[in-house]
């Protein structure tokens, strides 16, 4: 029969050796700790997302309550946002100073001309500086002034949110057609945004517009 | 000459500081991180310079490049009752257990009528599955009953938060909902602004549109 080994399990040592406590080592291997702590590790660094997204604020305009009651925009820009082209890929950006007038208008104006310019460094930015001038260089006079420690950071923006606000600044419409991608909307408010334009907003076609940009796009 | 003696040195090295390491990095992580959730539509949303973070407190509408609109918010209770409020509008009762999983689940992008099924099926089919939508024209108004009851149901638990600090003793600092539109860069911009019209036909005229960082070129 199997002997049952109720010993200290070493076995094969003389009955009458002395027991002795065994000198066991204080250290604990710690390898297997360490393999877990790293796998966790890999693990949370590849499945965490930390970029929170990055988000532009924008204000749409209210409805006014009675459509006559339109305010009245001075020295306005507006942008006409659509795509064209061969297959119908290519950005297409074009945009008239001032009012618009159509075809047979009743003041007897001439017909509002579109120029077409695009969203290279060349065309829309040098565009919005251009015609953003006052501004700009007004805020470039503010922040001198900061620099210099000659306001406070608070002054500094309260003046210069009034001067992107102010009644004779820049105001710029933008205009989209059924063409247009979100795309094309969002670059032209971030240029907008960069190039200081304080007042702007996105509205829709008229239809006078979108007969003469249909027009223009088919030649 | 003498023989150079190695020093016999023990070739077990002593890995308490790695690990400290390795552990405080594991629990950094841990606590930072939120885990990347599987969305059932892929978004690539256009550049732009700004670098604004995007608040907590959100109700996020995702468009996708071929204008279908996708609902989503953030808070687990507020999601719950923001679904049973809708069951309630289009008279479909969802048991305990569908609400539960509403609960934990990301945006969605399907008309009430088949949400029923859509809850109960599995994350993996439910991310294979082609969402069409949620309905948004005038008719079938529901994206816009989904941002009110959001809305609502949102503020209400901010109230509860509020009262239940104030009776605690504690300051409670609420954050407004906000409003975002995540949309593709290649979305028309019909669908966006179809998307706007629900938010301005509510009197909600502040956006957070969402744009990765432009890198530069």
């Amino acid at each position: 029969m199997a002997e049952v080994n109720t010993g200290d399990g070493g076995g094969g040592h003389g009955k009458h050796e002395k027991k002795r406590a065994k000198k066991a080592s204080t250290r604990i291997d710690m390898t297997p700790m360490v393999d877990l702590a790293f796998l966790l590790l890999t693990f949370f660094v590849l499945t965490s997302t930390f970029n929170k997204a990055k988000t532009m604020e924008i204000n749409f305009p209210a409805k006014p309550k009675d459509p006559k009651d339109l305010p009245k925009i001075n020295n306005a820009l507006t942008f006409l946002l659509t795509r064209e082209g061969k297959d119908g890929k290519e950005n297409g950006i074009y945009y008239y100073y001032g009012e618009f007038y159509g075809p047979g208008n009743k003041d007897g104006k001439p017909v509002t001309i579109f120029n077409k310019t695009d969203f290279s460094k060349e065309g829309l930015h040098k565009l919005l500086l251009d015609k953003n001038k006052p501004t700009v260089d007004a805020l470039n006079a503010l922040e001198e002034r900061y620099v210099k420690k000659e306001i406070a950071d608070t002054t500094y923006k309260r003046l210069a949110l009034a001067e992107k606000g102010k009644r004779e600044a820049l105001t710029v419409l933008i205009k989209a057609d059924d063409k247009a991608v979100y795309k094309n909307i969002v670059d032209a408010v971030d240029e907008l945004n960069i190039c200081n334009v304080g007042k702007y907003a996105i509205v829709d076609m008229g239809k006078g517009e979108l007969d003469i940009l249909n027009s223009i796009k088919k030649k | 000459m003498p023989k150079i003696k190695m020093p016999r040195g023990n070739p077990s090295l002593d890995m308490t500081p790695m690990v400290d390491l390795a552990f405080l990095l594991v629990t950094f992580f841990m606590l930072t991180a939120s885990v990347r959730v599987s969305e059932p539509v892929v978004v690539d949303a256009p550049s732009s310079t700004s670098d604004k973070l995007l608040p907590d407190n959100v109700i996020l509408i995702t468009v996708d490049d071929k204008g279908k609109a996708f609902y989503n918010i953030n808070n687990f209770d507020v999601r719950k009752n923001t679904l049973l409020q809708m069951g309630k509008q289009y008279k479909i009762t969802f048991t305990d257990k569908e609400v539960e999983r509403f609960g934990k689940m990301t945006s969605f992008g399907v008309p009430i009528v088949q949400l029923k099924q859509y809850i109960d099926m599995d994350d993996p089919q439910r991310l294979k599955v082609k969402s069409p939508g949620i309905p948004l024209d005038s008719l079938h108004p529901e994206l816009g009953d989904w941002i009110r009851f959001g809305r609502i149901e949102a503020a209400r638990q901010a109230k509860t938060q509020k009262d239940k600090a104030e009776t605690a003793g504690r300051d409670f600092k609420y954050e407004p909902m906000r409003f975002a539109i995540k949309a593709d860069g290649e979305a028309s911009y019909i669908a966006v602004k179809d998307v706007i019209k629900v938010f301005t036909d509510m009197e909600i005229y502040r956006f957070n549109l969402i744009t990765n960082l432009e890198q530069d070129k």
